[in-house]
């Protein structure tokens, strides 16, 4: 008697083998094709290549190696390699089959398999049918993406015949766009093609964008490329409507540059805020305590090559600590001396940031560095084809803020933030009631240097790292201070943002080096008619 | 702070140093140019043309450095800007300089200035006429600086911007100007400035003796500018100006218009600022808009902090060592000379709050006796 659990276990023994075998199979097919392709005559490739495609996505990297011309195979053991050419001359093979790692080579140790544009044009089809029913949806939806900026015919008939099985919402929604902008073009019926505008409405694309100009141009003669009405009409709104949406994402575009350069604007005159706001001190280094922060973050890289992802991390609190210290020194040994003479005080702190500069010129070299970015700070959140927004922004944006609401916490809650309140508003007063002055002085100073070397870390990610890095905010972070109100954290923010937005806005009317004008000019006015910004002091400390 | 100025309340006082000073000045130029144009080459007495330039250009920073002490030192207007109006009116001088080249220049165009024809410009911009006019460009030289001058100093004296505030929207100022000038769309040559000037007034800008008369003409302008000043300041409206200095509100309270003497004042210093660009450009051959960075203007008051502020020979002194100490220390230390023009500011501004003068006066020995003999007891 057949026990049925036998039989399926049988079954399944069956099964397991058939599919190794299978599996075996297929691989010893793929690797004979392969081995087909060394020394192959032109006339044989197509026929090969052909075969390639049962093997799927495992052909993929051979085949782009194939299309990109860099496909060789090597003359002592005909193993087939992709070869880029070194800055030597000599050749990097990569072993496209197994990974193997097998080092440079010399062009007289390879020969190259050649291709032509017929063959190309296969390997093309070939790629985008195993992408376009790739497992992975990701490889799938990037394959419809590049396949839209390239609609010829050929595209268009896999593009179909792939809308029959696929599944996915968004890769179905894509495909039917591609599809319908074929309709658009070449179909007969009118009823298609408004359909095809239907479809088509309000995305944002720029291939749609293009058809329907096309669409809606006039031939040579002078006739319009569409000669239906109903549908010139349609395709008219669609264009209305889909230019009006860009324009719409291009101004939230605009806001957010304007709110990244307001965020890195707040962060290198949030140091600021509490030097010159609080303190009453001009400083005239604080450009360079930037700069100090930007090249600990490079000190952190290279002391720590391993950890890219973490470095940064680290690089924060030592930042502070690097350019807080510094800070202190300045105040102990400089600034105290210069109390209740501000003009005099503005001179020693240049003459300071001179020699910071000159101090990291001689040590680092006047040459800028790069901080590498992690992973995690580069790429962007793309929103839809006209709207994305970069990570590294995004997250200095929130970094700003947050540096900002730390440093008000610090004021309004702690022990230390209540006695800097209480010597900003009357020093005496303080002092009589045991406020250890020059201490707190020192330590205010320290704390607005530290936040500006932790803005330095912030500005390692954008830009390279340079003794004259400071030099170029310090203008600009004096602008903030003033615009926004001395002595009001809150007026520097609403300040770093007004000014950030003002100048992307202004940026498409007079290009980058106006505005920066214009918001100059802007703000020199401004002080005349407001002298004391946006959100003046109030009360008795105010003279 | 109160500031006294004995100097000042005593005019017999002023007028001495002012003497002195301009002995010296009148001595060493009668000296150099004789030194450089009669004397023959070999000899040990000789003044090679270079050092001609290198003591032209000196006397034109004193020139400049004078400017910022009258505004800074006896109204306590800390300017960052000056720099500004230098260039200015060193550009007017170069767009003269520029129009004279002619057919000269590589592209040989008979009235566009090179950078114009490379730039694929067809014709003269409107604020180029006029330019080939030596007079033209001199009453350039005054009015374009004053104007900015008048407007900068109405609108942030009017509505009472003072002290840091002043100091950092005129730094401001410079800053726009040059990236304004760093445009090519400006049509004053972009980066590169302008330069490849050939001659002045049908002179030629290399000869010896161009060279000597423009050392000359720029002594004469600070021996000018130098009895004007004491002039203006010893007058009434002086004693004003010092009055605003020490004590704004009161001198407002007593009935005076601070702001129109501000103005005024400004307006002055910014045309000696801008007359010593105008003859610095042909000395050194070149302008271009780096003379507008705020480290530039910011040096200038270094000069001044350095020779002693409120005395106009301390101005004039502070220039000529501090830039003669650059010269000297960028030939042997390059990279050291931030070093020590960092050093000058902080030790000037800590240790010397009267500059290099304070050191003559006797009141900081004084002052240093004083503290010995408290540690002592």
């Amino acid at each position: 008697m057949n026990h049925p659990w036998r039989n399926s276990s049988r079954l399944i023994t069956f099964l397991v083998i058939y599919v190794f075998a299978s599996l075996c199979l297929a691989d010893e097919e793929f690797n004979v094709n392969v081995k087909q392709l060394a020394g192959a005559k032109l006339r044989a490739l197509p026929v090969i290549v052909a075969k390639l495609e049962s093997s799927g996505e495992r052909a993929l990297p051979l085949l782009r190696a194939m299309l990109d011309g860099a496909l060789y195979y090597r003359k002592s053991d005909k193993r087939i390699v992709a070869a880029y050419r070194t800055g030597t001359g000599d050749f990097r093979l990569d072993d496209l089959l197994q990974g193997l790692d097998l080092k440079v080579a010399s062009k007289r140790e390879i020969k190259k398999i050649v291709v032509n544009n017929r063959l190309r044009g296969q390997i093309r089809k070939i790629i985008a049918r195993i992408t376009l029913t790739s497992k992975e949806r990701v490889v799938r939806e990037l394959a419809v993406d590049n396949m839209l900026n390239d609609l010829n015919k050929a595209n268009i008939a896999l593009l179909r015949a792939v809308r029959q099985s696929e599944k996915d919402g968004d890769i179905l929604s894509k495909l039917d766009m591609a599809i319908a902008l074929d309709d658009l073009k070449h179909n007969d019926s009118r009823q298609i093609r408004l359909a095809a505008i239907d479809i088509i409405d309000g995305r944002l694309q720029p291939v749609v964008l293009n058809t329907l100009n096309s669409l809606l141009d006039m031939d040579a003669e002078g006739t319009p490329v569409e000669n239906d009405e109903e549908v010139r009409k349609r395709a008219l709104a669609a264009r209305e409507f889909i230019e009006l949406k860009i324009s719409f994402y291009e101004v939230l575009q605009r806001i957010f540059y304007g709110l990244s350069l307001g965020s890195i604007l707040l962060l290198i005159a949030t140091g600021l805020a509490i030097t010159f706001g609080v303190m009453g001190v001009i400083n005239m280094a604080h450009g360079e305590l930037i700069m100090l922060g930007a090249y600990t973050a490079y000190v952190v890289q290279l002391l720590l090559p391993g950890s890219i992802e973490y470095s940064i991390l680290v690089a924060i609190p030592l930042a502070f600590t690097v350019s807080g210290l510094c800070g202190i020194l300045i105040e102990r040994y400089v600034i105290r001396y210069l109390r209740g003479r501000p003009l005099e005080t503005l001179l020693a702190t240049f003459g300071i940031s001179l020699i910071l500069q000159q101090t990291v010129r001689s040590v680092f070299s006047p040459l800028n560095r790069q901080v590498i970015s992690p992973s995690w700070l580069s790429g962007s959140l793309e929103i839809n084809p006209v709207f994305s927004l970069t990570y590294n922004r995004l997250y200095i944006l929130a970094f700003a803020i947050i540096v900002l609401l730390c440093l008000q916490l610090v004021l309004k809650k702690t022990k230390l933030g209540l006695q800097v309140r209480a010597v900003s508003q009357n020093r005496a007063m303080a002092r009589s009631m045991g406020v250890r002055t020059e201490r707190v002085d020192a330590l205010t100073f320290g704390l607005g240097a530290g936040v500006a070397g932790v803005a330095g870390v912030a500005l390692s990610q954008l830009t390279n790292v340079g003794p004259n890095l400071g030099q170029a905010y310090i203008v600009d972070s004096f602008m903030v201070v003033v615009f926004g109100g001395v002595g009001n954290l809150w007026g520097t923010m609403v300040g770093g943002f007004t000014l950030g937005i003002a100048n992307k806005f202004l940026e498409p009317m007079t290009g980058p080096v106006l505005a920066n004008i214009f918001v100059l000019i802007f703000i020199i006015l401004f002080i005349q008619k407001r002298p004391s910004g946006l959100f003046p002091q109030r009360g008795r400390a105010t003279e | 702070m109160m500031h006294h100025n004995r100097e000042v309340a005593r005019g017999d006082n002023f007028q001495k140093n002012g003497r002195i000073f301009l002995i010296v000045l009148f001595g060493v130029t009668i000296y150099a140019s004789f030194c450089n144009l009669l004397v023959p080459d070999d000899s040990i007495f000789h003044v090679s043309t270079y050092t001609i330039t290198l003591l032209g250009k000196y006397l034109c920073f004193a020139l400049l450095a004078l400017s910022v002490d009258v505004v800074w030192g006896y109204c306590g207007i800390l300017s960052l800007g000056h720099g500004a109006f230098f260039a200015l009116g060193g550009y007017t001088m170069g767009m003269y300089l520029m129009r004279q080249i002619g057919e000269r220049g590589v592209y040989g165009h008979p009235i566009l200035p090179d950078f114009m024809v490379f730039l694929n410009w067809k014709e003269l911009p409107w604020f180029w006429y006029g330019f080939d006019s030596f007079g033209f460009a001199m009453l350039m030289t005054l009015v374009v600086p004053s104007v900015l001058a008048f407007v900068f100093g109405w609108l942030a004296f009017r509505s009472r911007v003072t002290g840091v505030y002043l100091s950092i929207i005129t730094q401001a100022m410079t800053y726009a100007l040059m990236l304004a000038f760093f445009r090519n769309e400006m049509g004053f040559g972009g980066n590169n400035g302008l330069t490849d000037f050939k001659d002045i007034l049908g002179f030629d800008l290399q000869s010896d003796k161009t060279r000597v008369a423009l050392f000359c003409l720029s002594a004469v302008a600070l021996a000018m500018a130098y009895l004007l000043s004491q002039l203006i300041l010893q007058s009434r409206y002086g004693r004003v100006v010092l009055a605003i200095r020490d004590a704004e509100p009161r001198t407002r309270s007593i009935g005076f218009k601070t702001e129109n003497y501000k103005v005024s004042l400004f307006v002055y210093s910014a045309a000696l600022a801008a007359i010593a660009g105008a003859l610095y450009v042909p000395q050194v051959g070149i302008i271009n808009p780096g003379e507008f960075s705020p480290l530039n203007s910011i040096e200038i008051v270094v000069w001044v902090s350095v020779g002693g502020r409120a005395t106009l020979y301390g101005a004039v002194a502070g220039a000529v060592l501090v830039n003669y100490a650059k010269t000297k220390f960028t030939a042997e230390f390059p990279d050291e000379w931030l070093f020590a023009l960092g050093a000058l500011f902080v030790g000037t501004t800590v240790l010397l709050p009267k500059g290099l003068r304070g050191l003559f006066d006797g009141k900081q020995w004084r002052n240093l006796r004083r503290g010995v003999e408290k540690k002592i007891t």
